[in-house]
């Protein structure tokens, strides 16, 4: 094939798929200054900032055309150059300018570029109004004084998650980023994912520091415990100046004795733990053919991204708690009981690759008998900031090892952190478990890769087992809705809301370099080839606390301590659709699902029955119509709520009926 | 009963046009004909209806100044705040107002769906000022106590009526 070629800045590039101009400029090693430009999302090009001269074209934005044969291009001439600069100024002169005290710190690409092109002053006034700042959410913090209006966050949130909880709202001068109605982010159906913390590039969204507090924690007399997850030792150097990937595990742990932590124990034993409880769920539930596909419950993105908009399919999670939550559990209970700790006098504060991981651990579901299983989460960004605020030089640091029991854990635990891992260790659990042989190998490579959506079919104990892995909350819609029209069948569906699971999650270091996922990936994979053990079941401690604690897996102990269940949400706190005339005196509430499937099979009929029964009988003043979204039933449609009672495959004069009764 | 009708009429209009995202500016137009504003809940509704996140609802809702968002009143007020009336203290009136009827920043239309009021730059009656325009009839000439006197009058002739 001839190789088609271009020249930008007197340099021969040859090109042949690439999307547009700017990746080729790119391959020139050119670090081309992008604000709106986002490789995995569509192309807004609104920012400007990608200004290239092309010969006979003139100023181009190179994000926007696409490579041609012998095309001439300039980078650097002094009108893109000017141009560039204005740019920086304008965006610079609606923003508020308070830099050295933004926790964005370096990583704001607006600051790198002003400081890049040599910004000494702006030349327009600013112009910025004052918006209040939204941390209402327990993951992320919204600045709306920071945001340039890029648009990177609203097009992850729909595009790659399908959530949609942010969007552009209003125009010009007042154009802002904001969730539907100018709510706050946790009043609206946000899962908490980070995507748009990753992609933002000034300190509009921030993950919700709670450095404070831990800091506060560490000075006082409590016995405060460290754990954390596998993404975080693959990223945390990247801080420091290391290759996404490379593996600081002993050095983290040393920082953390350091700061104070009295116990440092690893979220992998957790996942250990995880992948017993969940592997014999699963063989159970397989064996039985019910509930199947059994879904993968230990991402919390996911977990409120099924709760809000696949309610019907909540039974077919695990019931599992994450892994954090299960080494918050098994630890303060250990603490308690063989310590003789006072459970107020404890505190698990996890380090986590996870926005989603706050709120998690705030979730009333996850507080027990000894408080919380976990009290704080920092993310990997947090820990690097506390190391920093600490004057700890993370590079010459010596290595240390995790605390006993719970800082012991196998690779099939460190793979967690790999879209694809949870699945490659229940495979390493159940593959032994069902034939009854313990093999050598431990590698099951149909499982692992960089697609979002993967599929593989696996012969366990001459049976085809069918398994899906998905990252990204827009191939986790994509995959159910073929699962619900019956055009796809699986036995066990792993879901990470974020790309390419935890390595990649919204609070891990801001990188846009190149391969920096791949890099983090492999330094995962690296980490299980490294350990000495790599199945669950080998983990002799693992072993140890089902002796002495939790029985045998999926025992009534072990239900308590380490499984829980998840109830449909609502999306948006909003009112319902009020039909009647609202008034005190109405008392009985009735309220009637308008979801497409119910509308279809007939809840306007319904309704008009129900609102010509009430005419006629004169009880209109006794009753609240609401017009609404169940999400609940919809195969048992149409669903209609009467006070507390829902009412499933409805009608008109079962309807009445129970109005009837219920007056 | 007007909002059974109104209800009814959104879903006859969801249902003229498909359900489709496309469509979405034509239906928030047939929709805001029938209520005479997009509510919260109503943008929430279309927006679960055509399968789309309210928060783009709201974003070309708010892009297009046609859309109302806020309830309007039966007696719509708009106080003009151009130079004139500005000079001649209109502000004051429009606080005796907002105070007269316990409105905020954010709430310009009463509870009782009775009144809105609003600023607007410049009535073009400018020989009249300080004025404002009550439903399409101008009154010139005002003091915040002549001001919350019109409103008065209403008042009173709306609870007559309802007697
Ligand atoms: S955290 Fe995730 S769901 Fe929430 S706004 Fe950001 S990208 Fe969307
Ligand atoms: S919040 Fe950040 S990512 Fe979103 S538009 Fe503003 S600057 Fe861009
Ligand atoms: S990156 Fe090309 S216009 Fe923003």
């Amino acid at each position: 094939m001839n190789k088609a070629k271009i020249t930008i800045d007197n340099q021969q590039i040859s090109f042949s798929d690439e999307r547009n101009l700017l990746e080729v400029i790119r391959k020139a090693k050119i670090e081309l200054p992008t604000f709106c430009y986002h490789s995995e999302m569509s192309i807004y090009g609104a920012c400007r900032l990608c200004m290239v001269e092309v010969e006979g074209w003139g100023l181009q934005p190179a994000c926007s055309i696409k490579p041609a044969q012998d095309m001439v291009v300039k980078t650097n001439t002094s009108e893109v150059r000017a141009m560039r600069k204005m740019i920086v100024e304008l965006l610079l002169a609606s923003h508020e300018v308070n830099c050295p005290s933004c926790e964005k710190g370096p990583d704001c690409q607006l600051q790198k570029l002003a400081q890049r092109l040599g910004v000494k002053k702006v030349r327009f006034e600013n112009s910025y109004q004052d918006r209040p700042v939204d941390d209402s959410s327990p993951a992320i913090i919204r600045d709306p004084n920071k945001c340039v209006l890029c648009g990177d966050c609203v097009r992850v949130c729909s595009e790659i998650q399908h959530v949609g909880a942010i969007d552009f709202a209003y125009r010009g001068a007042n154009a802002t980023v904001m969730p539907c109605f100018d709510k706050n982010l946790d009043q609206v159906e946000c899962v908490y994912c980070g995507q748009c913390v990753r992609v933002c590039p000034t300190g509009a969204l921030l993950p919700k520091s709670e450095i404070g507090v831990v800091w506060q924690e560490l000075h006082s007399n409590k016995t405060v415990i460290a754990q954390m997850a596998p993404a975080v030792r693959i990223a945390l150097g990247e801080n420091f100046g290391l290759e996404p990937g490379t593996i600081t595990t002993g050095k983290i742990v040393r920082a953390l004795r350091r700061m104070g932590f009295d116990y440092v124990y690893d979220t992998p034993f957790g996942a250990d733990l995880t992948i017993v409880e969940e592997a014999n769920e699963f063989i159970g539930r397989w064996q039985q053919q019910e509930k199947l596909p059994m879904f993968t419950s230990c991402c919390p993105g996911w977990v409120k991204f099924a709760e809000q908009y696949y309610p019907e399919y909540l039974p077919h999670l695990s019931s599992c708690k994450s892994p954090q939550q299960m080494v918050g559990a098994v630890s303060k209970n250990d603490l308690v009981k063989n310590h003789k700790l006072a459970p107020e006098d404890i505190v698990m504060v996890s380090i986590m690759p996870c926005t989603a991981k706050k709120f998690e651990a705030k979730r009333p579901e996850f507080s027990g008998a000894y408080g919380k299983d976990v009290d704080h989460v920092i993310t990997t960004q947090e820990l690097a900031t506390m190391i920093k605020e600490m004057g700890l030089d993370f590079n010459s640091l010596e290595q240390d090892s995790f605390d006993l029991p719970f800082g012991f854990k196998t690779g099939g635990g460190v793979i967690f952190g790999n879209s694809g891992g949870v699945t490659e260790a229940v495979l390493r659990y159940t593959s032994e478990k069902l034939t009854g042989m313990k093999t050598d190998s431990y590698i099951f490579n149909a499982v692992r890769g960089e697609e979002g959506l993967r599929e593989a079919v696996l012969t366990i104990d001459n049976r085809p087992l069918k398994l899906a892995v998905v990252s990204g909350l827009g191939k986790a819609q994509e995959l159910i809705e073929k699962v619900k029209a019956g055009e796809k069948y699986y036995d066990f569906v792993e879901v990470m809301a974020c790309p390419g699971g935890c390595i990649n999650g919204g609070g891990q270091p801001i990188n846009h370099g190149l391969h920096t996922k791949q890099k983090r990936t492999s330094g995962l994979y690296d980490n299980d080839r490294m350990l000495q053990l790599h199945k669950p079941q080998d983990n002799p401690y693992i072993s140890e606390i089902y002796e002495t604690v939790l029985q045998k897996p999926g025992s009534t102990v072990a239900h308590e301590m380490l499984h829980t269940h998840y109830h449909p949400r609502k999306r948006i706190q909003t009112d319902d659709v009020s039909i009647t005339e609202t008034s005190p005196e109405n008392k009985l509430v009735i309220s009637i699902c308008f979801g497409t499937s119910c509308f279809l099979k007939g809840s306007q009929n319904i309704l008009h029955s129900i609102t010509q029964y009430l005419k006629m009988t004169g009880k209109e003043k006794y009753i609240d119509i609401k017009a609404t979204f169940c999400y609940e039933k919809c195969e048992q449609g149409p669903v209609i709520k009467v006070g507390d009672q829902i009412l499933t495959q409805c009608t008109a004069e079962k309807a009445i009926e129970v109005i009837e009764n219920s007056l | 009963m007007e909002k059974i009708r109104n209800f009814e009429q959104v879903c006859n209009i969801l249902a003229r046009y498909e359900r489709n995202p496309n469509s979405l500016i034509s239906i928030l137009q047939a929709v805001q004909a029938e209520y005479r504003y997009l509510s919260e809940e109503v943008m929430t509704f279309v927006a679960s209806s055509l399968g789309i996140s309210p928060a783009k609802v709201f974003g070309v809702a708010t892009f297009y100044s046609h859309f109302t968002l806020q309830p309007k009143g039966k007696y719509e007020i708009k106080i003009c705040d151009g130079t004139a009336c500005h000079v001649k203290k209109s502000i004051d009136i429009l606080d005796a107002l907002k105070q007269h009827l316990h409105l905020t920043d954010k709430e310009h239309t009463t509870k009782d769906m009775l009144f809105t009021v609003e600023t607007v730059s410049c009535l073009g009656t400018c020989g009249l000022a300080p004025a404002i325009v009550i439903n399409e009839e101008v009154h010139g000439l005002l003091t915040p106590e002549t001001a919350v006197q019109l409103v008065k009058d209403i008042q009173k002739s709306e609870a007559l009526a309802n007697e």
